[in-house]
């Protein structure tokens, strides 16, 4: 029977059915960070237990690292604290940790692609909802709470439901100027960020086919925002290349072998979904979110919705959202003037969305406004490493840019990097929850990088397209 | 008696209006600057409670007459975003302890947290459990009960129809809810499962690069 990627690996992975029903799922990799973790290190301690499988867990720092100076002792004692406990867990458990020392800590789900880690055909687990990242290579990957991190330190293996598969093929060719981000901003206007809830999204089409791992990563990312708990494209040749040579990737003697389970687990034509969207790459602009949640996005050109427009049930979360942001329904938000720029996280803080920032920005003598604060924080030391060899680094510098060291930052501004009060930000993050990036009053776009760099340089939103001369009449890919 | 049987719940509700909040509104981010999760009841909906308590409104987490609270009820897609488990943590240790929620729907991994703390999430038709709100609101003394048996949620001279996923339910009436336990006993079959996995046994990529520490 032809079966989808998703029950290919669910089924490779099912150690057995419980008696509640659910399955049990082995894990082929969990990621660990220094926030959902230290609660599951002690639960095992409190009940005698040690880590089954150390060395398929790795572990990183990203969430409370400042990205001003990584010397110790951080100068905010209880991330420290965190640290430390995490250097505890680590050294007492033989677990793999890429410490801001060793030169390859990151955001995990920057570090894991980036080492060769994550693998088509695997299961893959975090606690962190944007686990749903490592889903661009053709694994199942998903976010889990601390006791389901207990549950793999202990065992390697969580107790699951099966979820339903919808298909999102996008065809056709983006516009110039159109990127990833605007792909899955519109998705989830389109679907809901409920929408996705029992689902996993397999995305598929001309646009996924053409798009690079790194696109592929930041669609994948917010599939969450959807309320889908993983996303996937199945792998080709495009996430082989990828993996070729990196640290933790098959080595050359068994690469034939390891390609070969690749392709085993992809869909296979004729499988069934429980639905199937389809979107033309066409139709899709340079998207802006002007509420409170990702699913609260317009066209950059497009006027704010009327409140009456939505379902009854809706309206609530729409009012709610206007009176936090200060807009109005029918406004555009080009020329609203923004405060501080931010572009990183582990949905756009790759080396490609740093390049085509630079691509952008260099040598037409553009400056990021006075008013505004702008940070370029990579999502890996890794990241770090490559801009600077390329002079990326001094050119947005040169142009007013504020470059940090790798961490989440003021994504979620567990660190240092925070929005003071009201301040608006345009931001290459993947939420615009009230509060979300530090100040309980802050509000957030969200945008793509190069949206979010013109809006620095613009000092309010504008259309990337127009700022930086991009040829709209060429399509891009 | 297994005590980690789950199937009913009784006591006063606290109402919480409104669809699409995200854990950070339910812990905000600043508050996971911890490594216990002891102490986070204080916190939950913490910059809310604040910003009504500046617009002269009360929260329902500052609001005396749902103090006693055991029971919440909540709008669509609670607990959306962050897979933080702070926030069913800090719900949990608030007040008196709230030991149920109830909802329109609920966001997958908020559900499977709670779940996994032995707090059923159990959804109920929007019209039902609009009416329960607002007669909670009106009467928030009236004790609820909550069966996970008869998959009902009654009080007041009411009573509305509950829906679960039938593998939580079942683990929270067995009091299997706790995982760790039940996934160890299949160890055998962990193993069996590994070794049929190409990437644990043949190209053993992270053996490769950390040799010397797996066995």
């Amino acid at each position: 029977m032809a079966q989808t990627l998703y029950d290919k690996v669910f089924d490779r992975h099912t150690v057995r059915r419980l008696p509640s029903g659910q399955y049990q799922l082995f894990m082929g990799l969990h990621l660990i960070h220094e926030v959902t973790s230290p609660q599951a290190f002690e639960m095992l301690r409190d009940r005698g237990l040690t880590v089954l499988h150390p060395e398929r867990t790795f572990a990183t720092v990203d969430h409370i690292i400042p990205t001003h100076s990584k010397a110790r002792p951080l100068a905010d004692p209880l991330a420290e604290q965190m640290l430390v406990a995490l250097e505890r867990n680590v050294t007492e458990s033989g677990i793999r940790f890429f410490a801001p020392t060793g030169g390859e800590q990151g955001i995990v789900h920057v570090i894991g692609p980036e080492q060769g880690l994550t693998q088509p055909g695997m299961t893959i687990c975090c606690g962190d909802s944007h686990t749903s990242t490592h889903g661009a290579f053709g694994a199942i990957a998903f976010g889990i709470g601390t006791s389901q991190v207990r549950d793999v330190l202990a065992t390697q293996c969580l107790a699951m439901d099966k979820q339903k598969v919808r298909r999102i093929e996008v065809n056709g060719r983006l516009r110039a100027g159109v990127y990833a981000k605007d792909v899955i901003l519109y998705v989830i206007g389109r679907l809901g960020v409920n929408g996705g809830v029992g689902y996993a999204y397999e995305y598929a089409g001309e646009v996924f086919d053409r798009f690079s791992m790194e696109e592929r990563m930041t669609v994948c990312n917010m599939s969450i925002e959807g309320g889908a708990r993983c996303g996937y494209v199945n792998p080709d040749r495009t996430a082989y290349d990828y993996l070729r040579g990196r640290p933790f990737a098959p080595p050359a003697e068994a690469w034939d072998r390891a390609v070969v389970y690749w392709e085993s687990m992809r869909s296979d034509a004729g499988a069934e979904y429980a639905d199937v969207v389809r979107v033309r790459g066409e139709d899709i602009e340079p998207m802006v979110t002007w509420g409170i949640t990702p699913g609260q996005s317009t066209a950059v050109g497009g006027a704010l919705p009327d409140p009456g427009a939505f379902p009854a049930d809706e309206r609530g979360v729409i009012e709610e959202a206007y009176q936090y942001m200060g807009f109005r329904p029918g406004q555009q938000l080009v020329g609203a003037k923004i405060d501080v720029a931010f572009i990183g996280s582990c949905t756009n803080g790759r080396l490609s969305d740093i390049e085509e920032v630079v691509r952008h920005v260099r040598g037409r003598g553009f400056k990021v406004a006075p008013h505004v604060k702008a940070l370029v924080v990579p999502g890996s030391q890794s990241v770090q490493r490559d801009m600077a060899t390329r002079g990326w680094d001094q050119i947005l510098r040169e142009a007013g840019f504020d470059v940090r060291e790798a961490g989440c930052s003021m994504c979620l501004a567990m660190n240092p990097d925070k929005l003071e009060g009201r301040q608006l930000c345009a931001s290459s993050s993947n939420r615009n929850f009230k509060g979300r990036q530090g100040s309980p009053t802050g509000r957030t776009l969200l945008m793509s990088p190069t949206m979010v760099a013109a809006a620095a340089i613009a000092g309010e939103v504008t259309d990337a397209r127009t700022l930086f001369d991009i040829d709209t009449k060429g399509a891009a890919r | 008696m297994n005590e980690a049987r789950r199937s009913e719940i009784t006591g006063p509700a606290i109402p919480v209006r409104g669809n699409d909040i995200d854990t950070d509104r339910i812990i905000p981010a600043r508050y996971l600057k911890c490594v216990v999760f002891e102490g986070l009841g204080g916190h939950v909906f913490a910059d809310d409670r604040a910003q009504l308590r500046e617009r002269g409104q009360t929260h329902p987490f500052d609001d005396p007459r749902f103090a006693a609270a055991r029971i919440l009820l909540v709008g669509k897609n609670f607990g959306c975003g962050s897979s933080r488990e702070h926030a069913p943590q800090a719900i949990m240790r608030w007040g008196r302890g709230i030991h149920a929620i109830v909802g329109e729907s609920f966001a997958e991994i908020f559900a499977g947290n709670c779940l996994a703390l032995g707090i059923p999430c159990p959804t109920a038709g929007a019209d039902d459990l609009s009416s329960m709100t607002a007669m909670i609101e009106r009467q928030p003394a009236t004790e609820l009960r909550l069966d996970l048996e008869s998959m009902t949620l009654s009080g007041g001279g009411r009573s509305i129809d509950l829906v679960m996923p039938p593998g939580p339910r079942s683990q929270l009436l067995a009091g299997t809810w706790d995982s760790t336990a039940e996934l160890l006993a299949g160890r055998e079959a962990i193993a069996a499962t590994a070794a049929r996995l190409p990437y644990v046994h043949d190209w053993r990529t992270v053996s490769r690069v950390d040799a010397g520490r797996v066995p």
